[in-house]
């Protein structure tokens, strides 16, 4: 089936199986490998992505689901070289050690921080509790994310009035 | 259903564009919920959380963020586990669902919409389109305000996790008398998701802590636990019993609140 998906702001037209996941339509059709295959059963949010502004697990959405629609992957977050808040606070706090769940914990964190520019801890934990970290703990990964929430970006602070 | 080859459909439909069928609303005496309606939204709905605390409950334990963000109300329903949350939770609330098809519509009770394990009411070339759940108690008199009291209690092993038992409650009380209740029961062998002879005990009686444990009492005598990886039945059968005493607590405090 052909299909248009705008992905981190590009349109790809491809010719994809109809039984083809979303999750293997980014890494094998785009060579978007930031984005991880891991338990294929919505249990683990590695291939967490962003479906029309939310994120969603992409083991359980097929390509053509997609079509028409706006995707944002972790290679969608830096701007012009400049790393996301998110991916600086995973760098500053050691929020990853094997990395293999970190972009799907990127993309919800960049989420949760676009809700709620504030988030307490147990809003952080509820966020990401649908991803499975075996090697942190979670501890820096939350840490990570306080720390993106204390340096947001230029271009996502607020609008200061005077 | 279809990763797990329990499903291997000819043909795969995806509804996701049939925006008509992604509502929350307050329909005169009737909270409706359109079938394409996500987790998420029945989470955040305001309209939920001032009429059925019981869903919010259920929601905020039902898998997870992500999941929710996708999962939708009618899919959820029709996978039909039975393990599932909301078939309990709307059991309870003695909710309605509405299937259509090319020939028209018919409406049948939650109560009878499951009719086994992954298996539903819903027929070939049919499509379960919403679900209503009346705001006022059966036979409840219209020119009342009611306010229904309704909580939904669940234990799991992890986070976003299948219940190893749940119960839902919701309460209409008449000053300290139960004037109508519904409780209903996830993952223990509940005929129906229900725990009618507990229900048939409380209707009358007055609502307060000895009545509740009793309630819980009769529910776990009354359902049929398995034994699996999650646990054994005795033990299911105590959090039935209890998780039942408790929602009901909850739900009176709410009522009153």
């Amino acid at each position: 089936m052909k299909v248009t998906v705008n992905v981190n702001g590009q349109d790809y037209e491809r010719d994809v199986e109809p039984r083809q996941l979303l999750v293997h339509f980014l890494r094998d059709e785009l060579d978007l490998t930031g984005t991880h295959w891991g338990c294929d059963t919505s249990n683990c949010g590695v291939c967490a992505v962003w479906l029309d502004g939310v994120p969603v697990k992409s083991c359980t959405v097929l390509t053509v689901m997609a079509d028409d629609r706006f995707v944002r992957t972790v290679e969608g977050l830096e701007r012009d070289g400049e790393l996301d808040p998110v991916q600086q606070g995973f760098t500053e706090c050691h929020g990853l050690q094997c990395g293999f769940c970190t972009s799907g914990m990127l993309m919800t964190a960049r989420w949760l921080l676009d809700q709620n520019p504030d988030p307490a801890d147990e809003e952080i934990r509820e966020a990401i509790s649908g991803q499975l970290c075996r090697c942190t703990g979670y501890e820096n990964i939350v840490r990570s994310v306080r720390w993106a929430a204390e340096h947001p970006a230029a271009y996502d602070a607020p609008e200061m009035t005077v | 259903m279809m990763k797990l080859r329990l499903a291997a459909p000819d043909a795969l439909i995806d509804i996701n564009d049939v925006s008509e069928l992604s509502y929350i609303r307050v329909d005169g005496d009737e909270l409706l919920i359109g079938a394409l309606a996500r987790h998420a939204e029945l989470l955040a709905s305001p309209e939920v959380a001032e009429h059925f605390a019981i869903l919010g409950d259920a929601e905020r334990v039902i898998a997870d963020p992500l999941v929710r963000n996708r999962g939708t109300i009618g899919g959820s329903l029709c996978q039909a586990d039975p393990s599932e949350d909301l078939s309990a939770a709307f059991a309870a609330v003695r909710a309605s669902v509405v299937i259509r098809s090319a020939e028209g519509s018919r409406t049948v009770s939650a109560r009878e919409f499951h009719v086994g394990p992954y298996q539903t009411a819903v027929a070939d070339g049919e499509l379960l389109t919403e679900i209503r759940v009346p705001i006022r108690p059966e036979g409840g008199t219209r020119s009342r305000r009611w306010k229904p009291g309704s909580a939904y209690e669940k234990v799991c092993r992890r986070a976003g996790d299948w219940a190893l038992a749940a119960a839902g409650a919701v309460l209409w009380l008449d000053g300290d008398t139960v004037a109508d209740v519904g409780i209903g029961l996830t993952a223990v062998g509940a005929e129906h998701f229900v725990a009618a002879e507990a229900e048939e005990y409380l209707r009358g009686r007055p609502a307060g802590d000895e009545t509740f444990a009793e309630a819980g009492r009769i529910a776990a005598e009354h359902c049929r636990p398995s034994a699996d990886q999650r646990g054994p039945v005795d033990y299911k059968r105590h959090l039935a019993g209890e998780l039942t005493t408790r929602a009901l607590r909850r739900a009176a405090e709410r009522a009153r609140a």
